[in-house]
């Protein structure tokens, strides 16, 4: 698969040297443990002290309720909220009125289609007309999206009486385009799918999907938790009108994520949850709601995690996304390959030498992926097992689950190589052969 | 054995590896006198296990599925223990089986009662492989409330 659009690290860019990571690390608390093999950042990345930091000066010398009360302290802690949020919204190009705060990638995605939901339902007046689904039409996913990014969109479809469709892949897991061509059409009002596959490490054809969708008129809904993360990511240039991460993949606190939308369209949607803080004017008998961002942020919210993620989003471009990109390019293909090169492993994805992130998901013939993290895991290595909540992807692969390691700027390549040492080891110890 | 590192020998007991890739009473046969299938969604382990009930006692189990070697294992050795068992003998079995897991390694499975279940007795240090071991035991205990 190629490397989308604009996310392809410049020819230029020179990957992160061992000493350069060496120094990273030392910002990493739980990395001074040297037993640990750290290799499960897909699921959730460490946490630098800068962000440790951010929080708890914040809570510690300017918590107070944001948005509300005319106190010197919440005049400040609003400031610090609101500055969070310009530093995030310029992490991925957008502006800061186009980036609401969410409890996490999930939520956000959620939000979007509770909102077309409600759209649906015949809220948010004239504005929302644009977003109203009925029978006929359709919502198109890929098949190997995240849980997230599906069953949001099955339950979307089941309530309005749209219908859900896919573009499947192929047997690498690459998109088949020919059939996504086929399969977005005029009847196609939501196109929703990965920037990265969280199983695969291979991106996904953004700019073509984006095309293909623009031709019809269609929403697209950019899942891009594996993306900004690792490869630097500009929302504007990849011409996604949705896009939703989360901030602890990206070594930012849990209990927060991004909905992105571009500003029109923020403000045409109706709110999906609603209450304090998202209104203008209340009455016993209906409310007038305030335009995007604060239109989806209801009742309290994560301050502090907010200030966390800013200070991540300022880490991560101090080291620079560029840089980044290319060190965990590296690591990926130094994964795929040498996963690729055991026997009875059989590595899922693009082939070892096509662009993947740094993240491999593997099977090992005969052998359990429970079975695979546990023998890794008794070295310290720590791997995610299991289907990685992705399901049909790995029904159509043929297998039940699957063993990921995946990387992030702090990985080594002698992390990596001391996977592949115990997979290889694994496969003697569970017998293969036999 | 070579190869074997760490602790894992006291999870991975050369039985258990055995099981996994030489599994006992593996196939679906007609006539059961009851079956359930259970999933651990967290891995997508599944098992189906059927009582086949003879005189008032289980005279057979037999079992299909995929998962883990802990999860494979297990079956077999549940579907050697339970031949000839009372229906209320087997689940006094899968309940001592059960406390043993969830003891955190506090209670050695008893091997009078449990046979060659006293191999699976490591899993229950490792917390989050305690519903692998389970998994069979859980559907003959679904199989059992059915009858």
């Amino acid at each position: 698969m190629p490397v989308a659009q604009g996310t392809r690290p410049r020819p230029a860019e020179t990957a992160l040297s061992d000493d350069e990571v060496r120094a990273l690390r030392a910002d990493f608390p739980i990395l001074a443990d040297e037993r640990l093999v750290y290799l499960d950042s897909g699921a959730t990345s460490q946490k630098p002290r800068a962000v440790l930091d951010a929080e708890r000066a914040y809570l510690e010398h300017e918590n107070a309720a944001v948005h509300r009360g005319a106190h010197t302290l919440a005049a400040e802690a609003t400031e610090r909220f609101e500055d969070a949020r310009a530093t995030v919204a310029e992490f991925i190009g957008a502006d800061e009125d186009e980036v609401s705060w969410t409890l996490n990638a999930t939520a956000a995605l959620n939000t979007v289609a509770g909102a077309i939901g409600h759209a649906s339902a015949g809220r948010g007046g004239a504005e929302a007309d644009r977003f109203r689904l009925r029978a006929g039409d359709e919502i198109v996913v890929t098949e190997l999206e995240h849980h997230a990014n599906l069953i949001p969109w099955q339950e979307l479809a089941a309530r309005t009486g749209a219908t859900l469709r896919f573009v499947p892949i192929d047997d690498d897991g690459a998109l088949r385009m020919e059939e996504a061509e086929r399969v977005i059409g005029s009847a196609t009002r939501i196109v929703a799918f990965s920037h990265v596959s969280n199983v695969l490490g291979g991106a996904l054809p953004v700019a073509e999907l984006v095309g293909l969708a623009q031709r019809v008129g269609a929403l697209t809904v950019l899942d891009a938790c594996q993306s900004v993360p690792h490869l630097p990511v500009d929302v504007r240039a990849l011409g996604v009108d949705l896009a939703a991460f989360s901030g602890h993949k990206m070594l930012g606190p849990t209990g927060i994520g991004v909905l992105y939308g571009r500003r029109e369209l923020l403000n045409a949607l109706p709110p999906f949850l609603t209450g304090g803080s998202m209104i203008t004017t209340v009455t016993m008998e209906a409310a007038e709601y305030l335009p995007a961002p604060q239109r989806f942020e209801a009742g309290t919210q994560p301050v502090a995690q907010a200030i966390g993620l800013a200070a991540a989003a300022r880490y991560l471009d101090a080291v620079g996304m560029d840089r980044i990109a290319a060190h965990e390019a590296e690591l990926g293909a130094r994964l795929a390959e040498g996963l690729a090169a055991i026997d009875g492993v059989r590595l899922l994805g693009p082939a070892a030498g096509a662009p993947r992130v740094g993240l491999a998901s593997f099977v090992v013939a005969g052998v359990h992926a429970h079975d695979v993290g546990q023998f890794l895991d008794d070295r310290g290595i720590a791997v995610r097992v299991g289907h990685h909540c992705a399901q049909p992807l790995h029904r159509r692969l043929g297998v039940t689950a699957s063993t990921r390691a995946s990387t992030a700027l702090y990985t080594t390549r002698q992390e990596v190589d001391v996977l592949l040492e115990g997979v290889r080891d694994a496969v003697r110890f569970f017998g293969v052969a036999a | 054995m070579s190869g074997t590192s760490g602790g894992l020998g006291g999870l991975y007991q050369e039985v258990i590896l055995d099981l996994a890739r030489h599994p006992h009473a593996k196939g679906l046969e007609d006539g059961a006198a009851a079956s359930s299938h259970q999933v651990n969604p967290t891995c997508g382990d599944e098992v189906t296990l059927q009582l086949h009930v003879a005189d008032g006692r289980i005279d057979r189990v037999r079992w299909d599925g995929d998962g883990c070697a802990i999860s494979q294992s297990s079956a077999s050795i549940l579907a050697d223990l339970a031949p000839g068992l009372g229906l209320e003998d087997l689940q006094v079995r899968i309940d001592a089986f059960r406390t043993a897991m969830r003891s955190k390694g506090r209670i050695e499975p008893d091997e009078d009662l449990l046979g060659d279940a006293v191999v699976l007795g490591g899993v229950s240090r490792y917390t989050a492989r305690v519903k692998c071991a389970m998994l069979a035991w859980v559907a003959a205990e679904a199989a059992l409330r059915s009858l």
